[in-house]
C-alpha cells in the first residue's frame, strides 16, 4: 500500500500498474518563455475546451484568462517588475542557495539545452548581470500531476485516476460533479466545468461552441490521449523555445537542475525549482517548474500540502479520541455498577 | 541567427510578431550570444534579451549612424573584410555634394519635382562605359518628358536598381582619396556621435556605449553579430535607408555572408517573401524583375539592359535569359523571338500604382471594380476611413476571405454609417462575398524569412463553396477566356494566349506541383524537351527554355517537388539542404563567398563556413557556394565577356554590377545614396543636424481626410503633444481577419488597448484599465489603458517625449468574436518614396481620459482639434526647409499667413494630390504631373 506523502519512487506502480512505463512529466523552464501562449491555444484546440471568461481585459498586463481552471489546462502569467522586486527575488534565492538547495551541484561546461557538444562556450557571458530596472516575467502553468495527488485520494467515485505514465486523469463519464477533488488540490487546480456555455460581451452570443463534459471536474490530462499514442502533449509540441519540455519524470528533473546550475553560474540567483524537491507536501510534482522568483509572485502556493498528508495525524488522533471514548464509556458502566 | 555571438533586433518585436523564428534567437541566447532589443517599447523580445534600449522613433538612422561614426573614427571597421569585398575604395564623381554640404540635401534635388537626378552620385569612371539603360530622363508617350529619378519612380526598378553606369570604377585601395566611399562616408557621418544619439533618440550614453561595446567585441574574424528587423524600419518615411543604414554597419564590421551574421529582414505572414519574389507588387514581376514603365521600357532591349547589361558583372547581366523565361512561361508557343517573346503583352506602368495612389483614383470614381485577397484594408491600411470612403466610391467590389470582413461590411456597419456620413442606401457599390479555403484546406507553398520554400498538403477539403486562390483564378480566367474566344480585337490576344492548362483533380483543384513546375521551368526544345530545369544558369534567351521565376529554378528538379522535403534534422547537418528549398539554388547563407578572406581561407577556425579548395579548384563548405563554384579566389575576372564570368575571385556581391557590397549606393535609391536622418512628418522636434527638417522625396496626398499635425511648423504643437506607433500583438494576426473570428484567439487579447507610461497616465488623468481616448488629425478611437512602466518617456531637445503604444487588430462589425475602434484610421497617408510604403511608427496625436463621442460628434471632434491646431491641406507638407534650397512651386500656397481657415481651405475640391510625388493617371488616361492639377 502506498504511502500518503512523502517521497515515492514510482506513483504508478503504487497504484498497481506494472513498470512498462516511466513516470512522466514536464520541465516548464520559465526563463525562456516568451509568452506567446501558443501552449494554451494548442491545449485548447487538442482537448476541445471552451473559450473562458467574458472577453475583456482582466487589467494583468497581458493576461487575461487568469488562472486555470476548467477550461484552462495551460495559463501563461505575465509579470511586470521594476528594480526593487528584483533585487529582493535575487535575494531570497541567494538564500535558497545557501540554503542547499537540492541540486547536482554546478558542472562545468554544462550542456546547454540545444547547444552542440564540444563547442565552446568558454567565451559564452557568465558575468553576473547587472540588475535590470525593469522585467517581465513570463510563465505558464499546468497541472502539478503531483507524486501525492490531493484530488485522486479525496475522489469518491473513483473517477480520477492514477495512468501507467504516474499522471492524474479524470474520466468524465464516471465523474459525478461533486467537487469534493476541488478542495483537495492545493494548487487550485482542477475545477468543475458550469455549463460552460460561450458568453461573448453582452448577449451577443456569436460563438457557438459544443462544450464537452459538462457538470464534471477537468482538468489537464497531460494529454493521455497522445501519451498512450506515443505523442508529446500538445503545449509541449507547440512551444516554439523549449521552455515547455516533456519526457520521462527524472530527465525533466534533472534537466531542471542542469539548468539552474548553470543560472547560478552565470549570477542569476534568482532562479529556483518548483516541484523538484520530493521532500515537499505533495511527494514532488509531476510538473517541475523553474521560476525567477517567489512562487506567490506567479500565483503559486509556497507550501503546498496534500490534504492526505494530515490522515495519518488525523487518524490517530481519531484513534486517541475514540480510545477516550471507550474509556469514558467503560468508566461510566465500570462507575454504574458501583 | 543561432550562430551569432550578437543579436540586435532593432525595429522588430520579434517575440511577439515571429514567435517561432524568434526560438533561434533563443538558441543563440543559450549558446551564450548577447541579445539586445532597441526599441521604443520593452516588449516581450525585451523581456527576452539581456538589455532593452528604448529609443525615440524614427531615429534610427542616428543612432546606427553614430555606431558607423564610431567604428570608422576608432578604427574599429573590419579592415580586410571592407577592402576584399566592399566599394569603400571606389571613387565618387567629383560633381557628388552630400547633405553636410548642402543643408540636409544631397546634390541634383530639384525643387520643382520634389526628386533627385543621380547623375552626380555615380562612381568616377576610371574607363568610359557606353551609356546604356540611361534612367534619368525617358519621353513619355504623350510627348512629356519626365524623370524617372523622381521619387516614386522606384517602380521602376527591379531589386538591383537601374544598371551602374560604369561597372569598373576608379579606386584607391589606400582608402585616402578624398572622393572614396570610406572618405564619404567618414565626412557624411561624423556629426552622428554618441552626445547627438543622446539629444536625438533619448538614448543615454551608457546604452550607447553598451550598444556599440557589444557589436564591436561580437565582431571581426572570431565572431558574428546579426541584426533583426521588420515592419519597426520599413514603415517609416525613409525606411528603406534604416536598413540601408545597417546594411553599411554589418558591411563595416565584416557581417555579411557569414554564419551567424546578416540582416535579418523578418517576414509578418506565412509566405510574405514568397509574395515578394512572385510578387502581388504592383511595380515587380516574378524574380524581382521590374514591371514595364511606359517611356522607359519601349522595347524589349531597352527593358533588359535597364534591369541589367549583358557586358557588366554578375548575374543580373543575363537579365533577358530571366525575362525570356518568364515570358515563355506565361505565353508559350505565342512567345517567338520575332515578336520579342511577346514583351508587348505586359501592361505598362505610367507612375506609381500602390495601394494609396488606387485609392485616391477611386476616390475621383476612376476605378470600378476591386478584388481583396487576403487583404483588409478597411481596418490594415493607413487611414481607415478614407479606405471605407474610397471602397464607396466602386461600381463592384469582391471579397474573397473566410471571415465577414470588415471590408466587406464596411457598407452597413461601419464608422461612418454611424456617423451618418455615408448612408447604405446611397452607397453604389455591388459588394460580392466569395468564401475562400483557409491554409488547411489547400495544398502549395509557403516562401518564409529564410527563403525557405516550403511545401504543405491538403489537410481537410475546404467546407461549401469554399475554394482555394489557385481554383478561382483559374476559374475566373476559364470564364473570360470563354467570352473573349471569339474577339479579334488585339487587346484580348494576352489573355488568350495565355498557358492556362493546368490539370484538375475531380473536384476542380487545380494541381498546385504543376504550377510549382511551371514555375520552375522546363525545356522547351532540344533533346530534353519537357524535362525540368535544375538552375537558372540552364535558362537561355533564344526561347528554348521556359521557368516562371528564374531564382525559384531547381525547386523542381529532377521532376521531383523539393519543397516538400522534410528530412529530420536530426538526420542532416545543421544546414539541412534536404528539408525543403531555400532560393536561389538551395543556398542557405547568402554572399557566402564572403564567409572566406580574399584568399579564399576561412576568416576563422570558428567562424568557417565556405573556402576554396585549392586541390579541387572549386569552393567547398557545408553549404552551396552563392558564387560560380569553380572560380579561383585570384581569378581576375573576364571583364570582356561580362556576366558572372566577369567576376573577379573576390566579388562576393555577385548581384552588384561591380560585385562589391556597397557602403555606398550609387544607384537604386531615390532619396540619397547614404541615409541621412530626417524627421518624421509630423515630428514636433527640430532636426538636430540638418536644416532640412524632414525627408524631401516623400509621398504625400492632399486630402480634407488627410492632414497632417503641424510638426515644427505653425505656432500649435500643443494640439497634438504626442506620438504613437501601431504595432501587432502574438494574440492576434494584422487586420484580425484570422485571429479576431476565433474564440480561442480572442479571449487572449479581447479588447482594443494602449499602452502608456505612468508618467503619461499622470499628466493626462488616466486611470490603469480606464478608458481613454487617442485623437490624431484624422480620427479618434478609443481603448483601454495599459499603463506600464514598459513605457518610457525620454528627454530630447529637452523635452519629454511621449510614445504611446496602440495595436491595430480591432475594428468595428458585429461578425467577429471581439470588436473595437480600428487605430489606423488614425494614421496620415506620408509614403516612403522607394518603396511606396505607409509610415504607421510615428503618428501625432493627443490623448484623453474617458471614452470617445458617439455618431456625428465623434468626427466633430476631429475637426474641433484640426481647427485648433490650424491645420490646411498643406500643413506639414513643406517639402524642403534647407533655407539655401528655392522651393519651385511652394506647397504652402494655403498658408497659415493668409488666415485662411479651415472651413474654407475645405471648400477646395475635396483633396489634391501632392502633385509631383504621385503622378497619376487622369481620366482620359494620359500621364500627369498630379501638381499641375492643383
Amino acid at each position: 500500500m502506498g504511502l500518503l506523502s512523502g517521497p515515492e519512487a514510482d506513483p504508478a506502480a503504487d497504484a498497481g500498474w506494472g513498470h512498462d512505463h516511466d513516470r512522466k512529466g514536464f520541465f516548464t523552464d520559465t526563463s525562456i518563455c516568451i509568452g506567446c501562449k501558443a501552449c494554451e491555444v494548442a491545449c485548447k484546440e487538442w482537448n476541445h475546451n471552451p473559450q473562458d471568461g467574458n472577453l475583456q481585459i482582466m487589467g494583468s498586463s497581458y493576461d487575461n484568462t487568469g488562472s486555470l481552471g476548467a477550461n484552462t489546462w495551460r495559463h501563461v502569467a505575465f509579470v511586470e517588475q521594476g528594480k526593487d522586486r528584483i533585487e529582493e527575488a535575487r535575494e531570497t534565492g541567494r538564500k535558497l542557495v545557501s540554503l542547499g538547495m537540492p541540486s547536482i551541484g554546478p558542472r562545468s561546461g554544462a550542456s546547454t539545452p540545444g547547444g552542440r557538444p564540444g563547442e565552446d562556450l568558454s567565451r559564452a557571458d557568465t558575468a553576473p548581470p547587472d540588475t535590470p530596472e525593469f522585467r517581465w516575467l513570463m510563465s505558464s502553468d499546468v497541472c502539478k500531476h503531483c507524486t501525492h495527488a490531493g484530488c485522486l485520494d479525496v475522489c469518491p467515485t473513483g473517477a480520477l485516476f492514477r495512468t501507467e505514465f504516474g499522471t492524474v486523469v479524470v474520466q468524465e463519464d464516471i465523474c459525478n460533479g461533486c467537487g469534493t477533488c476541488v478542495g483537495g488540490c492545493p494548487f487550485g487546480v482542477i475545477e468543475r466545468r458550469d455549463d460552460g456555455t460561450v458568453a461573448p460581451k453582452g448577449q451577443r452570443g456569436r460563438v457557438q461552441q459544443d462544450v464537452p463534459n459538462k457538470g464534471t471536474a477537468n482538468k489537464c490530462t497531460l494529454c493521455y490521449d497522445r501519451l498512450v499514442e506515443g505523442e508529446e502533449p500538445a503545449c509541449a509540441k507547440t512551444c516554439p523555445t523549449t521552455s515547455i519540455k516533456f519526457g520521462d519524470h527524472d530527465d525533466m528533473v534533472e534537466s531542471a537542475h542542469e539548468r539552474i546550475a548553470q543560472l547560478h553560474e552565470q549570477g542569476m540567483t534568482e532562479a529556483r525549482l518548483y516541484g523538484a524537491n520530493p521532500e515537499d507536501g505533495v511527494g514532488g510534482t509531476g510538473s517541475v517548474f523553474l521560476l525567477l522568483d517567489e512562487p506567490e509572485v506567479y500565483g503559486l502556493p509556497p507550501d503546498p500540502q496534500v490534504p492526505t498528508k494530515d490522515l495519518p495525524h488525523m487518524y490517530r488522533t481519531a484513534a486517541v479520541a475514540m480510545g477516550g471514548m471507550l474509556a469514558a464509556t467503560a468508566l461510566a458502566f465500570l462507575g454504574g455498577r458501583r | 541567427m543561432a550562430n551569432a555571438d550578437c543579436i540586435i533586433i532593432q525595429g522588430s518585436n520579434m517575440a511577439e510578431a515571429h514567435p517561432v523564428g524568434f526560438q533561434w534567437v533563443m538558441e543563440a541566447k543559450a549558446r551564450g550570444a548577447r541579445i539586445i532589443h532597441v526599441d521604443p517599447r520593452f516588449t516581450r523580445t525585451s523581456a527576452n534579451a539581456h538589455k532593452h534600449i528604448p529609443t525615440r522613433a524614427g531615429t534610427d538612422v542616428v543612432l546606427l549612424g553614430a555606431l558607423i561614426n564610431h567604428v570608422l573614427s576608432n578604427d574599429l571597421y573590419f579592415e580586410d573584410y571592407i577592402k576584399a569585398f566592399t566599394n569603400a575604395s571606389s571613387i565618387v564623381s567629383s560633381d557628388f555634394q552630400d547633405t553636410e554640404d548642402l543643408e540636409g540635401l544631397f546634390s541634383g534635388f530639384d525643387p520643382e519635382t520634389g526628386s533627385y537626378d543621380t547623375d552626380s552620385w555615380q562612381y568616377s569612371a576610371s574607363q568610359e562605359g557606353e551609356r546604356v539603360g540611361d534612367a534619368s530622363t525617358f519621353t513619355g508617350r504623350d510627348g512629356s518628358h519626365y524623370t524617372s529619378g523622381h521619387a516614386g519612380a522606384s517602380e521602376a526598378f527591379g531589386a538591383g536598381g537601374p544598371p551602374l553606369e560604369h561597372g569598373l570604377p576608379e579606386r584607391d585601395e589606400t582608402l585616402q582619396d578624398p572622393h572614396t566611399v570610406f572618405q564619404i562616408l567618414k565626412r557624411h557621418y561624423s556629426r552622428y556621435t554618441p552626445e547627438m544619439v543622446t539629444e536625438t533618440c533619448g538614448i543615454s550614453r551608457a546604452d550607447f556605449d553598451y550598444l556599440a561595446d557589444s557589436l564591436v567585441s561580437n565582431s571581426g574574424r572570431e565572431r558574428t553579430t546579426c541584426f533583426a528587423y521588420a515592419v519597426g524600419w520599413t514603415q517609416h518615411v525613409g525606411g528603406a535607408q534604416f536598413i540601408r543604414t545597417a546594411a553599411i554597419l554589418q558591411l563595416l564590421m565584416g557581417n555579411v555572408g557569414r554564419p551567424g551574421s546578416g540582416i535579418m529582414a523578418l517576414r509578418g505572414h506565412a509566405t510574405i517573401q514568397g509574395s515578394t519574389d512572385i510578387p502581388t507588387l504592383f511595380n515587380l514581376l516574378p524574380g524581382y524583375l521590374p514591371m514595364v514603365s511606359v517611356g522607359e521600357h519601349d522595347d524589349f532591349a531597352a527593358y533588359t539592359d535597364s534591369i541589367g547589361r549583358s557586358e557588366q558583372k554578375g548575374y543580373w547581366a543575363n537579365s533577358r535569359a530571366y525575362a525570356v523565361n518568364l515570358l515563355k512561361a506565361w505565353w508559350g508557343d505565342a512567345a517567338t523571338a520575332e515578336n520579342d517573346f511577346a514583351f508587348d503583352y505586359l501592361p505598362r506602368l505610367n507612375g506609381p500604382a500602390g495601394t494609396y495612389q488606387t485609392l485616391m483614383r477611386m476616390l475621383d470614381d476612376g476605378v470600378d471594380g476591386y478584388f481583396l485577397l487576403g487583404q483588409n484594408p478597411a481596418v490594415g491600411s493607413a487611414n481607415g476611413r478614407m479606405q471605407r470612403l474610397g471602397m464607396s466610391h466602386l461600381k463592384w467590389m469582391v471579397v474573397r476571405d473566410f471571415s465577414m470582413i470588415e471590408s466587406a461590411t464596411w457598407w452597413k456597419e461601419g464608422p461612418e454609417i454611424d456617423s451618418g456620413e455615408l448612408r447604405t442606401e446611397d452607397i453604389g457599390t455591388e459588394i460580392f462575398f466569395l468564401p475562400a479555403a483557409n491554409h488547411t484546406e489547400k495544398a502549395g507553398s509557403f516562401t518564409q524569412t529564410q527563403r525557405l520554400v516550403q511545401w504543405r498538403e491538403k489537410a481537410v477539403e475546404p467546407p461549401g463553396d469554399a475554394q482555394s486562390e489557385l481554383e478561382f483564378l483559374f476559374d475566373l480566367g476559364n470564364r473570360i477566356r470563354e467570352k473573349l474566344k471569339d474577339s479579334t480585337d488585339p487587346r484580348d490576344r494576352p489573355l488568350l494566349d495565355l498557358t492556362w492548362d493546368y490539370p484538375v483533380d475531380e473536384s476542380g483543384e487545380v494541381d498546385p506541383e504543376a504550377v510549382i513546375a511551371e514555375i520552375n521551368g522546363r525545356f522547351e526544345s532540344g533533346p530534353d524537351a519537357g524535362k525540368p530545369l535544375t538552375s537558372y544558369t540552364q535558362m537561355t534567351d533564344d526561347g528554348s527554355t521556359s521557368g516562371g521565376c528564374w531564382i525559384y529554378t531547381g525547386v523542381y528538379a529532377d521532376g521531383i517537388n523539393q519543397a516538400a522535403r522534410k528530412k529530420p534534422r536530426t538526420e542532416q547537418d545543421e544546414f539541412a539542404h534536404e528539408w525543403a528549398w531555400a532560393w536561389p539554388a538551395n543556398r542557405r547563407i547568402l554572399y557566402n563567398r564572403a564567409s572566406a578572406d580574399a584568399d579564399g581561407k576561412p576568416w576563422s577556425e570558428r567562424k568557417k563556413l565556405m573556402w576554396w579548395d585549392d586541390e579541387q579548384k572549386c569552393w567547398s563548405g557545408p553549404d552551396v557556394p552563392d558564387f560560380p563554384a569553380d572560380k579561383d579566389p585570384h581569378d581576375p575576372g573576364d571583364t570582356d565577356a561580362g556576366g558572372p564570368a566577369a567576376l573577379a575571385g573576390n566579388d562576393a556581391f555577385i548581384m552588384q554590377a561591380d560585385g562589391r557590397g556597397w557602403l555606398y549606393a550609387p544607384t537604386g535609391l531615390v532619396d540619397g545614396p547614404l541615409p541621412t536622418h530626417y524627421e518624421p512628418v509630423e515630428s514636433a522636434i527640430p532636426n538636430p543636424l540638418y536644416p532640412q527638417q524632414s525627408n524631401p522625396t516623400r509621398v504625400s496626398f492632399q486630402d480634407r481626410h488627410n492632414l497632417n499635425a503641424p510638426g515644427t511648423s505653425g505656432t500649435h504643437q500643443d494640439v497634438y503633444p504626442y506620438v504613437f506607433s501601431t504595432y501587432r500583438v502574438t494574440e492576434h494576426h494584422t487586420a484580425g481577419g484570422m485571429s479576431r473570428w476565433l474564440p480561442y484567439l480572442s479571449e487572449l487579447q479581447p479588447e482594443l488597448f494602449c499602452e502608456i507610461s505612468p508618467e503619461l497616465a499622470e499628466e493626462v488623468g488616466i486611470e490603469p484599465y480606464g478608458w481613454a481616448t487617442v485623437i490624431s488629425p484624422r480620427a479618434a478611437i478609443e481603448a483601454i489603458a495599459l499603463v506600464t512602466e514598459r513605457m518610457t518617456p525620454l528627454t530630447v531637445a529637452g523635452q519629454t517625449v511621449h510614445q504611446i503604444g496602440l495595436p491595430y487588430h480591432w475594428a468595428q462589425g458585429t461578425h467577429a468574436v471581439v470588436d473595437g475602434d480600428s487605430v489606423n484610421d488614425l494614421i496620415g497617408m506620408n509614403l516612403d518614396a522607394n518603396t511606396q510604403i505607409q509610415n504607421s511608427k510615428v503618428t501625432a496625436c493627443t490623448i484623453r481620459p474617458g471614452r470617445r463621442p458617439r455618431g456625428k460628434a465623434r468626427q466633430e471632434l476631429v475637426e474641433q482639434l484640426q481647427r485648433e491646431a490650424g491645420l490646411t491641406l498643406s500643413t506639414g507638407d513643406t517639402r524642403v526647409t534647407a533655407p539655401d534650397f528655392p522651393e519651385g512651386t511652394h506647397p504652402e500656397d494655403i498658408d497659415l499667413s493668409t488666415g485662411e481657415t479651415i472651413e474654407e481651405s475645405f471648400d477646395l475640391p475635396a483633396h489634391h494630390r501632392q502633385g509631383p510625388q504621385s503622378p497619376g493617371l487622369s481620366e482620359d488616361g494620359k500621364h500627369e504631373q498630379g501638381g499641375e492639377e492643383d
